[in-house]
């Protein structure tokens, strides 16, 4: 191939494959922020120097190991109850991973499944659907937390439940969307041909077509979970004291910030490090595998 | 069920009187296919020509019963395959009949097979729905792919569409289209986003399966030649309305209607370069709203005053030779 232009190489080759150099390279700043996240989600309990739970009140607000002080035993300090923050930094990885997941496995369920019969079914049932998931979407996410958290306590429980019922619609639009374009292409009318039924067409034909769009809300969404999390945990919504949730230790620090500052800061740059990883992977993800950018 | 089918040319298979589809849009009902009659005997190839929007297709798709919806409707007429009425048929009826005694091949290959599933599951798929199986699925899906001349299929059944190239896609779904040795193939323009080699070579092994299972073949095309290499019959189609049907042969020594006419003429000739192209003018006529009396009229060269208000009626010039047009209906009023 080099020799077919020789050195007269039209110009516009050359300009496409830097492009693409650039564009598609892999997203190293975000893989590394997403390793040190799982890392710290898998091996919790092997990594973390001391339990996230049980202080000792005769270290208490030791600061970070650089400043006079600190030691190396506690390397981000000790909170003031005598806990080690690198520690519960560690543990509250956990938390942060847990509530994501469970959100996104529930309202992405129910978000596709709707998403999916709207579309390929059309019609009226598309409308009554639509309409369900305008009324849904109008509906003030915090002001349903509150209500529920007051119904049945704040807790990790009601968080995931709350945006659990309060995040499918984003996911029934984007698939319906999805789903109306490719039910009137030829393979969706060649399947039917070949005898396959509704069910079988909606789950064996176009799941898979959408699947690619499906992960990338998905990583995009798990950073906004997160921070949603650690928000309505700082509001006293969320997860309850002594829990090592990274939201609840800023609201903890808070009070404390002018005499003990790392009690704030390293649960923010904890939360900056596991947005930031899943948005950027997140982001990678969709330039690389959506074949309608390819050609970019 | 394969043992049934005798080779008795004379059976008819597909019978379609009076077959009127509509697609019911925002601005009004568009006659697609507006009164259709043919039928069809076991083993036989019949061409369906007509210009883009003339109702093949919507035709082919009224027989499977798969208009676009919700804006498609049959509104009339009736469908007789080995004597049942498939209009009448309940939707899992219609199930186990396409894809088994009826299936289609689409226009364009690329786009007709999912790019994310396996050739192999694919072909699969009418087989598993239909449980015609004896010996394991993918070793008859192998044996399909080796009836289409894929080469080396024990290999290509496990290939993803786009490891093939247009031509053995196209092989690859009317594979899926034989699988359960159907009584009815439909091909809808199933050579037309293929270069002219490859065009051939899918002619030829659409003649053979034909010759193979004794399945008729109804083949909608644009391409007179192709029609003329693999049909026996050839049906000309306007504006929703078959305006002329002849055996092939006929068809083109002494084609009668004035629209097959200009078809015929607007065929470039290899060699010919000594004047224009012949182009019949105009366009077709909007089906929102078409004229009153012969469809063609307005274009048509040889049109008198009757042409414009009553549509002629069917004229017999000789054995299978039928047409529509004033200029041959015997007792003119």
């Amino acid at each position: 191939m080099a020799g077919l232009f020789g050195k007269n190489r039209p110009k516009g080759i050359a300009v496409r494959r830097s492009k693409k150099r650039t564009g598609a390279g892999l997203p190293y700043l975000g893989f590394a922020c997403l390793a040190l996240f799982f890392f710290a989600v898998v091996f919790a309990d092997l990594i973390s120097p001391y339990s996230p739970y049980i202080g000792d009140l005769a270290k208490t607000a030791i600061p970070p190991f650089w400043q006079s002080g600190g030691s190396l035993a506690h390397p981000l300090g000790t909170d003031l109850l005598g806990r080690d923050v690198l520690s519960r930094l560690i543990h509250g990885s956990r938390i942060s991973f847990l509530i994501s997941v469970g959100c996104i496995a529930f309202y992405g369920t129910i978000g596709v499944i709707l998403g999916l019969i709207s579309g390929f079914f059309g019609g009226r049932t598309d409308m009554l659907i639509m309409r369900f998931t305008d009324f849904w979407m109008s509906l003030p996410g915090i002001i349903v937390l509150f209500v529920l958290a007051s119904v049945y306590g704040p807790s990790a429980k009601t968080l995931i439940l709350t945006f659990g019922i309060m995040g499918w619609p984003n996911y029934a639009r984007i698939v319906r969307g999805e789903c109306l374009g490719l039910k009137e292409r030829d393979f969706v009318r060649l399947a039917r041909v070949a005898g396959c039924s509704n069910l079988r067409i909606i789950f064996s034909h176009i799941l898979p077509n959408i699947i690619n769009t499906i992960i990338i809300i998905t990583t995009i969404d798990v950073g906004t979970i997160i921070v949603l999390t650690a928000t309505m945990s700082f509001l006293g919504l969320g997860t309850q004291p002594p829990s090592c949730d990274w939201g609840l230790m800023l609201a903890e620090g808070r009070q404390y910030i002018t005499y003990a500052w790392w009690l704030v800061t390293f649960p923010g740059i904890a939360i900056v490090i596991a947005v930031l990883g899943f948005n950027l992977t997140g982001d990678w993800i969709r330039e690389t595998f959506d074949p309608k950018q390819k050609l970019r | 069920m394969t043992d049934e089918k005798t080779p008795s040319t004379k059976e008819v298979l597909l019978e379609v009187k009076g077959l009127r589809a509509s697609l019911f849009t925002k601005k009004g009902e568009v006659r697609a296919v507006d009164g259709v009659d043919f039928s069809i005997a076991a083993g036989e190839v019949v061409g369906l020509v007509g210009e883009s929007g003339s109702g093949k297709s919507m035709t082919s798709l009224s027989i499977m019963r798969l208009l676009p919806q919700p804006a498609g409707k049959i509104v009339g007429g009736t469908i007789l395959f080995k004597g049942e009425d498939l209009l009448c048929k309940s939707e899992s009826e219609m199930h186990r009949i396409r894809g088994n005694r009826i299936s289609m091949v689409l226009q364009d290959p690329m786009v007709s097979l999912n790019q994310l599933l396996t050739i192999g599951y694919q072909i699969g798929e009418p087989i598993k729905y239909h449980k015609r199986r004896n010996g394991s699925l993918r070793e008859m899906c192998v044996e399909i792919l080796r009836k289409v001349k894929v080469p080396s299929p024990e290999t290509r059944v496990d290939n993803y569409p786009f490891e093939f190239s247009g031509g053995m896609c196209q092989r690859a779904i009317i594979g899926m289209g034989i699988a359960n040795a159907p009584d009815l193939l439909i091909a809808d323009e199933p050579t037309t986003a293929l270069d002219v080699t490859i065009q051939a070579q899918i002619l030829n092994l659409m003649r053979e399966i034909q010759k193979e299972f004794n399945t008729s073949i109804v083949l909608i095309s644009h391409d007179l030649a192709c029609i003329a290499q693999v049909c026996s019959k050839v049906m000309v189609m306007y504006a929703g309305k078959i305006v002329e049907k002849a055996p092939v042969r006929l068809f083109y020594q002494k084609p009668a209607h004035p629209y097959s006419i200009g078809l015929l003429n607007s065929v470039p000739v290899l060699g010919k370069r000594d004047k224009r192209l012949y182009s019949i003018e105009g366009q077709p006529p909007n089906l929102l709203n078409p004229p009153p009396g012969c469809r063609f009229a307005p274009r048509c060269d040889r049109a008198e005053k009757i042409c414009q208000t009553d549509y002629p009626p069917t004229t017999t010039l000789a054995d299978g030779h039928e047409v529509s047009c004033w200029l041959y209906a015997g007792g003119k009023p």
